[in-house]
């Protein structure tokens, strides 16, 4: 089995008002449900906002800690799950279902979801 | 020979060993084996599978030399059912897998393609570097990549499920059109066509329909390459110089081509599932039926666009389909079609339009427009070909 990453890619700025956001909770939430059955689901999480973000690094030696994001950009990881499944093609169609979850009521496009295989665990 | 059986090796050895650097290195081993002993000891009885049991043999030395102790047990388990002969007719066709892996929509197309050509047509990362006029060593360093990708991504080695497969073939599809029409018209450079590589998408096509059998689109995309490459010797004139189809010499058209690509044309038809390339294919068989151009099915062809736009509505088929309507209802007509699409990046728009302004004296504005034309186009021979109209007008 291999482990892949999906990363979830959201716009900065304002989360969707919550009537739009409550129909996409629970869509989300079902598919975890499915993906428990499935025995795919490893981890799941959604993050609060960048602004929340603290960077830390060791710097000419000692610890430094500064107000974050790493990235300042028009898109940031807004939540990820991790899954264990046979392949790429499988990984897909996880991935795929987890993007119908996050379409908005009435919008034609999902956010984007970046796959990535991991290379190892622990 | 080689590139049938190329193909066939390395896809069989994917299958085997499940890495494509390995199964690569194997069959090229085979065949350096194979031109030293074949001239003299004479062809094996079958060539095929002795290839292939070479390559696996080879595959197998390779595996023991470079397995470390701690894998060492994984690659006996190989070893061990290495013993039995291969019989060529008993051997599953491994290509559709291969081709399914090249083409995955995971990989970016530029490394679709130069996967395709390098692991089913067994050509030289050089050859293909040449073809796309593009260094070697980027070549080299995309077909690395794609192949990581594969591996570390696990891509996997299959054919799609019925519920991927109409998109993934789609992918496949648009791989082998996307060789044809690099070969057919390059779209850089002063080599009107490069032969190989038509000759290469061709024989890929031939693969695929082989494969696939009864895949309509698989049909029509194999009807519109071989229609295409039965103008081969019309296409151009002495000087090299592009010869547009209304001008072609219709005597030096290849009627076994077109007979085979019009057999294909009804054949998809028939089934009623009508697709992109069937369609485009169709619309080649109408005018391989014209023994002159003034005697082409102008109302037909209109009739093949309208279809085409209704499935798959597009800026550069309605600009296609502004070339019939003009023979249908006239150049004025047509001009206003194309007026009203925008379009004003795309070179064959603007080369269109100046034929239609040509024809209805606008001499002025047809300069123009040839001008806009040759300004979009890196191709020589057509920037020729349109100059030379533009000069015509004087």
């Amino acid at each position: 089995m291999q482990h892949y990453l999906l990363s979830i890619y959201q716009p900065a700025g304002d989360p969707p008002s919550p009537e739009l956001l409550e129909p996409v909770m629970r869509k989300v939430k079902a598919l975890v449900e499915e993906a428990k059955a499935a025995q795919v689901w490893v981890f799941n999480g959604g993050l609060h906002s960048t602004d929340s973000a603290t960077v830390v690094r060791v710097k000419d030696g000692s610890p430094l800690t500064t107000d974050g994001p790493f990235i300042e950009g028009k898109e940031h990881i807004g939540g990820f799950m991790v899954i264990k499944v046979p392949d790429l093609d499988a990984a897909l169609r996880w991935a795929g279902n987890l993007a119908q979850a996050l379409t908005l009521p009435g919008y034609p496009d999902s956010l984007p979801i970046e796959v990535r295989p991991f290379r190892h665990l622990g | 020979m080689f590139r049938e059986e190329y193909g066939r090796a390395v896809a069989v050895l994917v299958r085997r060993f499940g890495d494509i650097d390995l199964a690569e290195e194997s069959v090229q081993d085979a065949f350096t084996v194979a031109l030293e002993r074949w001239p003299s000891a004479g062809l094996p009885p079958s060539p095929a599978g002795w290839i292939i049991t070479t390559a696996r043999h080879r595959a197998i030395d390779r595996v023991r030399r470079e397995a470390s102790r701690a894998d060492r047990q994984a690659s006996a388990a190989e070893l061990g059912a290495s013993g039995e002969p291969i019989e060529e007719s008993g051997m599953p066709d491994e290509r559709l897998r291969l081709i399914f892996t090249c083409c995955h929509p995971a990989l970016a197309p530029a490394a679709q393609v130069a996967l395709t050509l390098r692991l089913l047509g067994g050509l030289t990362t050089a050859e293909i570097a040449r073809a796309f006029l593009v260094p070697e060593a980027t070549m080299a360093q995309r077909l690395v990549r794609a192949k990581s990708k594969i591996r570390d991504a696990r891509i996997p080695y299959r054919v799609p499920e019925p519920a991927d497969l109409p998109a993934r073939l789609g992918t496949a599809l648009a791989v082998i059109y996307l060789v044809y029409n690099e070969g057919y018209l390059a779209s850089a450079g002063t080599e009107l066509s490069r032969d190989d590589l038509s000759a290469e998408a061709i024989r890929l096509g031939r693969l695929m329909n082989e494969l696939m059998c009864d895949e309509p689109e698989v049909m029509g995309l194999l009807a519109l390459m071989l229609l295409g490459e039965s103008r081969r010797a019309a296409r151009t004139g002495p000087a090299g110089e592009l010869v547009p189809l209304a001008e072609q010499d219709r005597t030096l058209w290849d009627r076994a081509l077109i007979a085979e690509g019009q057999a294909l044309v009804r054949r998809c038809l028939a089934r009623n599932q009508p697709g992109t390339y069937q369609i485009q294919a169709a619309i080649q068989a109408v005018h391989s039926d014209a023994p002159l151009a003034s005697a082409t099915d102008w109302r037909q062809i209109l009739q093949l666009y309208d279809h085409f736009m209704a499935i798959a509505p597009g800026p550069v088929v309605a600009v296609n389909r502004a070339v019939a309507v003009a023979e249908v209802d006239g150049p004025a007509a047509a001009l206003a079609v194309l007026d009203r699409l925008g379009l004003e990046t795309y070179y064959l728009l603007h080369a269109i339009r100046a034929d239609l302004l040509r024809r209805l004296g606008r001499h002025r504005e047809a300069a123009l427009a040839y001008s806009a034309a040759i300004a979009r186009t890196d191709n020589a021979r057509e920037r020729e070909f349109l100059q030379r109209r533009r000069r015509d007008l004087e």
